[in-house]
């Protein structure tokens, strides 16, 4: 059964709709990410499950019961804001046993808890000390204290890291992979930074307009991605998205004709069935080889930008039609401006995305 | 080292020193002169001067005798006297008067007590009613504003006609609870928008997080939202007691002999067949003054974080 379930939810604020139609559940122990650029409403559909915004129509289930008409406080949820909503007029240590109160805990057994939690999130030093006089990274931690405090039935994260510089971010991510391992509750965290869902995520719900485009496994989403805004929206350097004209399959290869360029690609089987026309053809920039020879079933074009990465270099070749595609190529490919590259596509990682932005598989 | 690194790597912070002794006492940046530099401290000292010469002068005043206070040459320099204070608490009416009792002790109760209970009762009921405003918008909730604050629009001499005739035919008029009741109403509209400002700066944020805690309606507003505005209660209680304080019009008219204030009381030794008496006068304001600048110096911390609004850390 799942911990968190969302049937039909739609929110409205006047004539806008926030969220529309989700369906999504949460399992005990799942974490699942919503990911999706500003105002596409994941951060409302949040508040819809935390009890903040009551629902225009459908359905929140926690722990199998409909909670529409509880309020917040009443549904045993813990939360985590993106500007962490400390209290400010209390010390650290009152903030994280600020919410036992639920539980009715004597003083001793509340306070050991708020130690328990301080030795795993490091806050043993500045427990006497007010929000205002910690650190960012602090304050972020004794945030995540304040919902790890009690045992509710699910976690609420909201941009949890956006506020930290790089570097902190980067270990808070995996301090609070780690943390949220040890809970096993069913979790749903709120970003707009796709590397943050691909690595603390079971599973990842992209959500454009109010709408939940594509819930799947960070490799599913990346490998498989259901439309061209997925596509788009997950790897980074972005997908090379590449319209084209499909005029159907010869020798075993679809051909395809973009803008003048003819090319014969391996692609899935499917798009046999596709009938002659628009297409997106699209082609992660790492999986372009740089080293084939000139044939149709090469993409050729020539180096214009070279950016080195470190471990990588990203090369920006334009093609005969004058379409820009990204090419990841080992540092040591020695690439230089204005090389001619013919370039090879891996079956596996080229996508066929028909008329509607919809992707072509088996 | 960046801002972001020093935030990053920040264990426990280095120990500040203790603040010296006037900065404890509440004199801010009381050592040295400060980033301005000498010249802009001077102007500034200069135009304090200025604002505080009516007070020192009245404070002066009190301590001469009748003669210097007439000296036309005006003195600053004169042998003070206490004859004037004790003046304040008995004298003769006349020049071949008794020595009586002048009622003066009375008044300064009467002054304490109302502005004491008036200001408490605007506050709690104020700050409840700000909150509501702020929280739980009615409909039409600015226009609910706005009328709290008609009364305060016009000058109190027009209102004062309707609100004399409720006092009368409530038989109010000259009663310790008539009078703490008008001031309390006085002071509510201001106390409402006052802390009305201060509950909408606060973050909703918190307020949500205290709710997802488990937190009942009274139980965010008592232990969350109060402790935030603490500033916000010393510096409209400060300017509602000053308010409360010096008020004159509707006490001369509504106070009885049993209920006037200091204001009214200060009124009264103005003429007699001796003409102004002004070190008297000016003995009875001196004490006056007194109770405003302890509450004053007291909450001087709470208030300069008070009056400068949008101060609240998120």
């Amino acid at each position: 059964m799942s911990t968190i379930e969302l049937r039909q939810l739609t929110k409205r604020f006047g004539r806008f709709t926030a969220v529309r139609e989700v369906d999504l559940s949460v399992r005990a122990g799942e974490v699942v990410c919503l990911l999706g650029p500003s105002g596409c409403g994941k951060t409302t559909t949040l508040r819809l499950i935390a009890g903040l915004e009551r629902p225009s129509s459908g359905d929140v289930l926690v722990a199998g019961k409909r909670v529409n008409d509880l309020k917040p406080e009443q549904r045993d949820i813990a939360m985590v804001f993106q500007f962490y909503a400390l209290y400010p007029a209390l010390s650290v240590r009152e903030n994280i046993m600020f919410p036992l109160h639920y539980e009715r805990l004597d003083v001793a057994s509340a306070r050991s808890r708020v130690a328990r939690v301080a030795e795993i999130l490091h806050l043993q030093d500045v427990l006497e000390r007010r929000p205002g006089e910690i650190s960012e990274g602090e304050k972020q931690r004794v945030a995540v204290g304040r919902s790890i405090v009690r045992t509710p039935t699910c976690f609420l994260f909201d941009e949890p890291l956006s506020r930290l510089d790089v570097e902190l971010r980067e270990s808070m991510r995996g301090q609070i992979k780690t943390v949220l391992t040890g809970l096993s509750k069913a979790t749903v965290i709120v970003t707009h930074d796709q590397l943050e869902a691909l690595t603390m995520a079971d599973r990842i719900a992209i959500m454009r307009d109010g709408v939940i485009e594509q819930a799947a496994s960070p490799h599913e989403v990346f490998a498989r991605p259901a439309n061209v805004f997925i596509a788009s929206f997950i790897g980074t350097p972005q997908m090379n998205l590449l319209e084209a004209r499909y005029d159907g399959f010869v020798d075993g290869r679809a051909a395809f004709d973009l803008q003048g360029d003819p090319v014969r690609l391996k692609v899935d089987p499917a798009v046999q069935r596709l009938p002659q026309g628009k297409v997106t053809l699209g082609i992660r920039p790492r999986a372009l080889a740089p080293n084939g020879v000139a044939s149709l079933e090469t993409l050729t074009g020539r180096a214009e930008l070279i950016e080195p990465m470190g471990a990588e270099t990203l090369v920006h070749a334009r093609t005969r039609s004058g379409r820009e595609v990204r090419v990841v190529v080992p540092r040591d490919a020695r690439v230089r401006v204005g090389e001619t590259l013919h370039l090879k596509a891996d079956l596996a990682q080229t996508h066929v995305f028909d008329g509607s932005g919809k992707a072509v598989r088996t | 080292m960046s801002d972001i690194t020093s935030a990053a790597s920040a264990g426990p912070a280095a120990t500040e020193p203790p603040l010296p002794l006037l900065e404890r006492l509440g004199f801010r940046g009381a050592s040295g002169v400060g980033e301005a530099g000498w010249l802009r401290t001077l102007l500034a000292a200069i135009v304090s001067l200025l604002y505080f010469f009516p007070v020192l002068w009245i404070i002066l005043t009190a301590f001469k005798t009748y003669d210097d206070v007439l000296a036309v040459r005006a003195k600053f320099i004169f042998t003070p006297t206490l004859d004037n204070f004790r003046q304040v608490f008995s004298r003769a009416y006349s020049v071949q008067g008794q020595v009586q009792d002048t009622g003066f002790t009375l008044a300064f109760i009467n002054s304490i007590v109302t502005a004491t209970i008036s200001v408490t009762v605007a506050l709690v009921i104020g700050t409840f009613a700000a909150f509501g405003f702020s929280r739980y918008p009615l409909k039409g909730n600015d226009t609910y504003l706005f009328i709290v604050l008609t009364t305060r629009m016009l000058p109190a001499i027009v209102v004062i006609i309707p609100i004399f005739l409720m006092f009368r035919v409530t038989g109010l008029a000259g009663t310790h609870l008539g009078i703490i009741l008008l001031y309390t109403a006085f002071n509510l509209p201001f106390t409402i928008w006052m802390m009305k400002s201060f509950f909408d700066e606060l973050s909703r944020d918190v307020e949500d997080a205290a709710r997802i805690d488990g937190s009942s309606d009274a139980r965010v507003f008592l232990k969350i939202c109060l402790p935030q505005v603490v500033a916000g209660l010393a510096a409209t209680a400060v300017f509602g007691l000053i308010l409360t304080w010096n008020e004159f019009l509707f006490a001369r008219l509504l106070s009885g002999v049993e209920t006037r204030t200091v204001p009214v009381a200060m009124a009264q030794t103005i003429g007699g067949d001796i003409g102004v008496r002004w070190g008297l006068l000016a003995a009875t304001e001196t004490l006056f003054l007194i109770p405003v600048i302890i509450v004053t110096f007291a909450l001087q911390n709470q208030l300069l974080r008070g009056v400068t609004f949008g101060t609240i850390k998120r």
